[in-house]
């Protein structure tokens, strides 16, 4: 078994690295008393008003504190989300805006039970010893065995290790032994220590309902400003593309008409001429309106779904592109959408800036959520900075709650994920 | 030659209606949803099916379904589908059987009465009559593939032509060369393409949507 020594070893490291944490825990739980007594004292003084000065200072180094348990808790596997309130913006720089910032500190719930787990991590904390305490006495055991025992036992004063005097060759391997169980408890129990730290964190630190409830609030009137604006920048662009093309070719078209209507007694071969002008312009009209009517809902979407629609997108494709789709039934229209979009907004970006060859496109289900990845063999290097394409689909995206995750090292091959979270109608019963 | 239209557009169907009749076809039955499509079609066993992609009730492709049932019931059926956006993947599907006597076009091809009629007659006729845009896309899909990048500029124009379902004196009148020009063009064509080489306009213009539907 190959296996078992790379396992071991895996298990080794990962009780090293809990050991190291579970000591800088240990030392924040030292910190955490700092940070309460201080906190605490300053936080009454506000009464006074001096307190307003240190307040600020404070929160942040507490919340640094807190931010890194956090980070630890996570490591664990244990996630905490941030539960603070959004910082006021545009705070004056005066007297007035300190204020209006200590407020802000004082009045978010999150700032005490922060200041309650400073003071129940003074203890708590000390518990992020125990991994190298435990190394520690291994060690000590170790080192008693392999004849550290002799100088020591020579010098008159035998070491006691547990409950063997350590004074003879037999006793010291039994020392050895012993050693060797408390290192293998060093090796189980340290992760165990720091997941249970970790639920104590998240139980102090995490977000209330009534937080995570602000902070929904807050992400939903974000996305929903930004689809208002998506929305309302889709209409004027409807709104230009109609008052320009379409309905600009129909009177000019309805003028070519009066024309022909002024020349056909006279001049039948100028009236014929004007007729097969108007008829190219009412093919240029249609053409318009079918551009349009693509961009603000695509036909094919509409009659198939999501599934055909992305498969005929990959036809469309002067790419290689290879289409595999798992979504039983229909999604609702506005997910289908953008969906849709997203991935005809990728394919062109693959073509134009990507130069790829081959482009995969998955789509599938799971639970409630819709994933779809699109790889492409191109040059990489695709960015999502502000103002590009892929800005814009990650705000279409935000708005429905979805994600879009960029891969894309320079060189390429650019890994681009959509997850959006969908109810799932049942399947449509086409009626014939 | 007798004609089932399905419509649901009432204004267009009496225009393709009053068309058909100027150019002398009999319109058995004009139905405007999916369902009388079907039975139109079974009782008066047209000459060629004119049909909307998308019809009532569902406004999905119960055009396109419909016509596609009847097919199979009635191999070889022609069939000319008029849509308002053309779609590689409804091509592909009506040319699966690969046994010809199928249209797609767009709407607008009613504009152009001469062609369009020329299109339900070759359809009729048991040819293939493709919309110029089904071909652009079809060409574009392939455009870095390896022969069709060998072609000439000229050779391209006229393995266009061939897909949409014109024959060798269409490809001739279209481009403005001789008759004797376009059938070397074309024999150069499936050379490079590495098609076997037809007399026969049908069979090849099949040959060259297989080729392009590859």
């Amino acid at each position: 078994m190959k296996t078992v020594p790379v396992a071991w070893r895996g298990r080794l490291g990962r009780a090293a690295l809990d050991t190291l944490v579970g000591v800088a825990i240990a030392t924040g739980a030292l910190l955490s008393v700092v940070l309460f007594v201080t906190t605490t004292y300053f936080v009454i003084i506000c009464v006074i008003g001096i307190g307003f000065l240190a307040l600020p200072y404070l929160t942040r180094a507490v919340r640094w504190l807190c931010d890194l348990n956090r980070r630890a808790a996570a490591r664990s596997g244990v996630p905490v989300e941030r539960p603070y309130r959004p910082e006021p913006q545009e705070i004056e720089r005066d007297i007035v805006g300190w204020t209006r910032r200590c407020k802000w500190i004082l009045a978010d719930p999150a700032t005490w039970r922060d200041l309650l787990w400073l003071l129940l991590n003074s203890v708590v904390g000390l518990a992020g010893f125990v991994p190298a305490a435990l190394l520690y006495y291994a060690g000590e055991g170790l080192f008693l065995a392999c004849g550290l025992w002799r100088p020591l036992a020579d010098g008159g004063t035998a070491r006691w290790y547990a409950f063997v005097t350590v004074g003879s060759q037999p006793a010291a391997l039994a020392a050895g032994l012993l050693a060797l169980v408390v290192l293998t408890g060093w090796l189980l129990l340290s992760p165990l220590v720091l997941k249970g730290y970790a639920y104590f964190v998240k139980f102090l630190l995490g977000p209330t309902r009534g937080s995570q409830l602000a902070l929904r609030v807050r992400h939903l009137s974000e996305t929903r400003s930004g689809a208002l604006d998506i929305q309302a920048a889709e209409l004027r662009r409807i709104e230009r593309d109609l008052h320009d093309g379409a309905q600009a070719r129909l009177v000019s078209l309805g003028l070519q008409l009066g024309a022909v209507d002024r020349k056909l007694g006279q001049d039948p071969e100028e009236a014929r001429r004007l007729l097969r002008q108007a008829r190219s312009s009412s093919v240029q009209a249609l053409r318009e309106l079918r551009d349009l009517v693509h961009g603000i809902h695509p036909p094919v979407l509409a009659e198939r779904g999501l599934a055909d629609a992305l498969r005929a997108l990959g036809l469309a494709s002067p790419l290689e592109v290879t289409v595999v789709v798992d979504l039983p039934g229909r999604l609702p229209d506005p997910v289908e959408s953008a969906v849709y979009f997203a991935v005809s907004e990728l394919l062109t970006n693959a073509l134009k800036h990507a130069d790829a060859q081959r482009v995969e496109v998955v789509a599938w289900r799971a639970d409630d959520t819709l994933h779809a990845r699109v790889t492409d063999d191109g040059r990489g290097g695709a960015d999502a900075s502000a103002g590009s394409g892929l800005e814009g689909i990650r705000r279409r995206l935000a708005s429905f709650d979805g994600v879009l995750e960029i891969n894309s090292p320079p060189g390429g091959p650019t890994v681009i994920k959509l997850e959006l979270p969908c109810a799932l109608s049942s399947p449509k019963t086409s009626s014939s | 030659m007798r004609v089932v239209l399905a419509e649901d557009l009432f204004l267009l169907r009496q225009g393709i209606i009053q068309l058909l009749e100027a150019y002398g076809f009999e319109v058995a039955a004009a139905v405007d949803n999916g369902t009388d499509l079907a039975a139109a079609i079974a009782d008066h066993r047209p000459d060629v099916a004119i049909v909307d992609v998308r019809l009532p009730p569902t406004f999905t492709t119960e055009g396109l379904q419909a016509a596609l049932r009847a097919r199979r019931e009635r191999p070889g059926l022609p069939i000319l589908v008029l849509s308002q956006h053309v779609e590689q993947m409804y091509a592909r599907e009506l040319l699966a059987d690969g046994t010809g006597g199928i249209g797609y076009l767009l709407k607008d091809s009613v504009l152009d009465d001469e062609q369009f009629i020329d299109a339900v007659r070759r359809v009729a006729a048991g040819g293939t009559a493709m919309d110029p845009a089904v071909v652009a896309q079809l060409m574009t899909s392939h455009s870095r593939d390896e022969p069709l990048a060998a072609l000439t500029a000229r050779e391209r124009e006229v393995l266009e032509l061939m897909a949409e379902g014109c024959s060798n004196t269409a490809i001739a009148q279209r481009l403005t060369i001789t008759e004797g020009a376009a059938a070397k063009h074309i024999s150069n064509i499936f050379t490079k393409l590495m098609l076997p080489p037809s007399s026969d306009s049908n069979r090849r213009v099949l040959a060259v949507l297989a080729y392009l539907n590859a």
